[in-house]
């Protein structure tokens, strides 16, 4: 579904991401973990070409994203993405922030839009909050907004940034049960996030990736089995997330 | 000082027709209201325009943008009016010349001429308060955008001006007044709006200072009351749970 192949960004001088390839097949659950500053965030934005790339490409569901010739919001419309600081739009309420892609950017008709977004509304548990707008809810709520309006566009695949990095503690457990869910719906999906609890439970593959390289790449099972067959690196970083 | 006071002056007559000097104030407040008015309208859309264009990731587009900002903003509002009156119909194609300087009523070439340098004076603000605006949205506002299958024009329209022109609305009302109050230069080129109605009762009436206090009040009065106007439309386009109005 998602194909990274030798992604080389650079910022200037500075080389954020060097020679990252990697793979996530269909229905797979991929984490995407690693020291601030790792590249993690930059990788992930190139999946969907918010951030731009120099070389390698990468292939999202037969479309290539180097290829000058392809629509990127056309591309764009069906990956789905949700971003630390949610960026629900406030002026809008919730419905419409559930609708207005829907129909701006697919040229579906209100009536099926506000259908479909209220449906997913019910799904993430906010059917009562549809007429208040995004500054009336709580983090954990927008966030699941978040979440819904990306789906109601039909994604063949969601990325995650940090969904959970800018929650209160007593919030991130909400957020979370929703991706949970998502996953074991079968829905494909690349996460960005720290929270190994999440990993371990529905992560098939675990990816680390240190000074904007992939250290790691294995199944879940692999990367939380046997601590010593990672790399020095993997084993810094795990001893100080795991220990608390 | 010796000076005869008479509040009565406005309702005696001027000496022209059947007129008494209240006339005159109305006539001219009318004035100033329509040339505020129609600038305004050209300032707004203008002002936006080239405040979005200062924000786009297009060098070109910007760098025309801040030239006209600098340009409108770095030569006096009277030397402006000056040339849009004095020379610029001098180099316009001849019909167009002829048209301006024998066809029109010499209070609408005035008027045409202050209107379009009060625009595209007060528009060089407006940008700057538009691009402002802009720039305070999250980055991530954007991303949002783009991530959801917008185009930039989309973003524009559907994301970033609805939450930028409501961020900017106590701004853009005190230039919304400042045009007001700067179409008293219209009474330099002759045109008989409020300023200049003032004067004209002022010398034939020999009562300058009723006269100049009627004008005060009716700045004043009027300005208050945009401004008011303008609270209400703030008030009335706030996001509930986002800005809070007023001050509350």
């Amino acid at each position: 579904m998602i194909s990274i192949q030798n992604v080389n960004k650079w910022y200037g001088d500075f080389q954020v991401l060097s020679d990252c390839s990697t793979e996530v097949k269909k229905g797979e659950v991929v984490v995407v973990c690693g020291p601030s500053g790792s590249g993690k965030s930059t990788l992930i934005k190139c999946v969907n070409a918010l951030e731009p790339f120099q070389k390698g490409d990468i292939v999202v569901d037969e479309t290539s994203i180097a290829d000058k010739k392809t629509d990127l919001p056309k591309l764009r419309s069906r990956v789905g993405m949700v971003f630390q600081h949610f960026e629900l739009f406030p002026h809008l309420s919730i419905t419409e922030n559930l609708c207005i892609a829907q129909v701006k950017v697919l040229g579906r008709s209100k009536a099926e839009a506000s259908k479909k977004g209220l449906a997913l509304l019910e799904r993430v548990g906010l059917a009562a909050h549809a007429h208040k707008h995004p500054g009336q809810l709580s983090g954990g709520q927008q966030q699941r907004v978040a979440i819904a309006r990306a789906l109601a566009m039909d994604p063949v695949v969601m990325l995650f940034d940090e969904p959970t990095s800018a929650l209160d503690p007593e919030m991130v457990n909400e957020v979370l049960d929703v991706m949970v869910q998502l996953a074991n719906e079968g829905m494909t999906m690349m996460c960005v996030t720290h929270e190994m609890g999440f990993a371990r439970k529905v992560a098939d593959r675990v990816i680390f990736m240190d000074a904007g390289k992939i250290v790691e790449d294995c199944p879940k099972e692999a990367f939380f089995g046997d601590l010593s067959a990672r790399s020095e690196r993997a084993q810094q970083f795990l001893a100080k997330i795991l220990q608390h | 000082m010796n000076y005869n006071w008479d509040w009565g002056i406005f309702f005696k007559s001027t000496g022209i027709g059947s007129e008494i000097y209240l006339e005159w104030f109305i006539t001219g407040l009318g004035w100033t209201i329509a040339i505020a008015l129609a600038g305004w309208v050209i300032a707004l859309l203008l002002g936006t325009l080239l405040g979005v264009l200062r924000t786009v990731p297009n060098r070109w587009l910007a760098g025309v943008a801040t030239a006209y900002v600098e340009i409108f903003r770095n030569v006096p509002l009277l030397v402006q009016l000056f040339l849009w009156y004095f020379l610029v119909p001098d180099l316009l194609p001849e019909p167009l010349e002829l048209w301006f300087k024998q066809d029109l009523a010499p209070a609408t070439s005035a008027y045409l001429s202050v209107v379009v340098c009060l625009g595209l004076f007060t528009a060089a603000r407006v940008c700057e308060q538009v691009r402002t605006g802009i720039q305070a949205l999250p980055k991530g506002q954007i991303a949002a955008g783009y991530a959801m299958g917008f185009r930039l024009p989309q973003i524009y329209r559907e994301v970033l001006l609805p939450q930028a022109l409501r961020i900017v609305i106590p701004p853009l009302t005190s230039e919304f007044l400042n045009i007001f109050k700067n179409s008293s230069v219209a009474s330099l080129i002759g045109l008989m709006e409020l300023l200049a109605q003032t004067k004209q009762t002022a010398e034939f009436s020999a009562n300058l200072f009723e006269a100049f206090t009627l004008a005060t009040l009716i700045y004043f009065t009027l300005n208050m009351t945009l401004m008011m106007l303008m609270r209400t439309v703030e008030k009335k386009v706030a996001v509930p749970g986002l800005i809070a109005v007023g001050g509350k």
